[in-house]
């Protein structure tokens, strides 16, 4: 992320792979707006499919930059920047981003996109319910309602962790082709 | 556990038994909170009369002490934990001490002598059957 000021703002192609994998992101997001819900916040969260790709081919680095950029610029898109609701998306995906930094170190012959992908799924979920529990509604009991949050985060988490691990495999099908 | 070189095919493609192992995890999880959280029979409140009039009617969710003045002395009860129980009461039988711990709707401890009851109510609050 090198940018002289002086003249021209130079774009890598760096910047470029990122501008186009939050863009993927960005609009997986709309599909995510666009599915019905069947209770308010819980969404599959398909963008998160494009951060664990991201995580597996490029690096942890990369991802983080993939999914700030996608909150940032999601938010910007669906109108919510710096609202309540961007500061949901903010904690989730820092949450996520943690545990699947330290997932790193799970080794890949065991563990693949299906782990990072719902251990992502609940550490968003919980963060999200932490903000809520302790920042906005702290007189409010939430802990009955945690069973639901958690059985939609883990078959989001199942189901992206699934889907990423085709699209993973694919690519490695289509390099080797 | 399919290996990666094997035919795109199946649900579970590429899945390795470590993911078995997160998402096990993460199904214990959610069974957990939903048993912790949704036990189901548990009561929801607790009434304590004394002489036939509701003294206190209270949360089980709420741990706190209570003490209930009747005619022979000091009746103490104690919750903790979704459960409630008599601490100590001055009847000469003690029958409501022995009563124990007392969590489900329905379930009473009765210190007679003393003309202090508690029982743990449900959500509607079932008034069952409870008279001197």
């Amino acid at each position: 992320m090198t940018a002289s000021v002086t003249e021209e703002i130079e774009v890598t192609a760096e910047d470029h792979r990122l501008a186009r994998l939050a863009a993927l992101a960005v609009s997986l997001m709309w599909v995510d707006a666009a599915l019905p819900s069947p209770l308010p916040g819980v969404k599959p969260g398909l963008a998160n499919i494009v951060t664990l790709l991201v995580l597996r081919r490029y690096g942890f680095a990369t991802a983080a930059w993939v999914s700030g950029l996608r909150v940032v610029a999601g938010s910007l898109l669906f109108g919510s920047f710096l609202t309540p609701g961007f500061m949901l998306s903010v904690s989730g995906a820092s949450a996520s981003l943690l545990v699947l930094w330290l997932a790193q170190a799970l080794p890949e012959k065991w563990f693949g996109a299906v782990s990072l992908s719902v251990l992502a799924a609940f550490f968003h979920i919980g963060a999200q319910l932490a903000v809520v529990a302790l920042w906005w509604m702290p007189s409010v009991n939430l802990m009955p309602s945690t069973p639901v949050f958690a059985a939609a985060a883990w078959i989001g988490g199942v189901a992206n962790g699934l889907l990423a691990e085709r699209l993973l495999a694919k690519e490695y099908h289509a390099a080797t082709a | 556990m399919v290996a990666r070189s094997e035919v795109m095919s199946g649900l579970l493609y590429g899945v390795r038994s470590g993911d078995w192992f997160t998402a096990g995890l993460g199904a214990v999880l959610v069974l957990a909170l939903a048993w912790h959280y949704w036990q189901p029979g548990a009561g929801e409140r607790l009434l304590v009369k004394r002489g036939g009039n509701v003294f206190l009617e209270t949360s089980l969710a709420r741990d706190r002490d209570v003490t209930v003045n009747g005619p022979l002395g000091v009746t103490r009860i104690e919750v903790r934990n979704h459960r409630a129980r008599v601490i100590s009461d001055p009847g000469p039988r003690q029958l409501c001490v022995r009563e124990g711990w007392i969590s489900r709707s329905g379930q009473a401890a009765i210190c007679l002598p003393n003309q202090v009851s508690v029982e743990v109510v449900g959500k509607a609050g079932g008034y069952d059957s409870l008279s001197y």
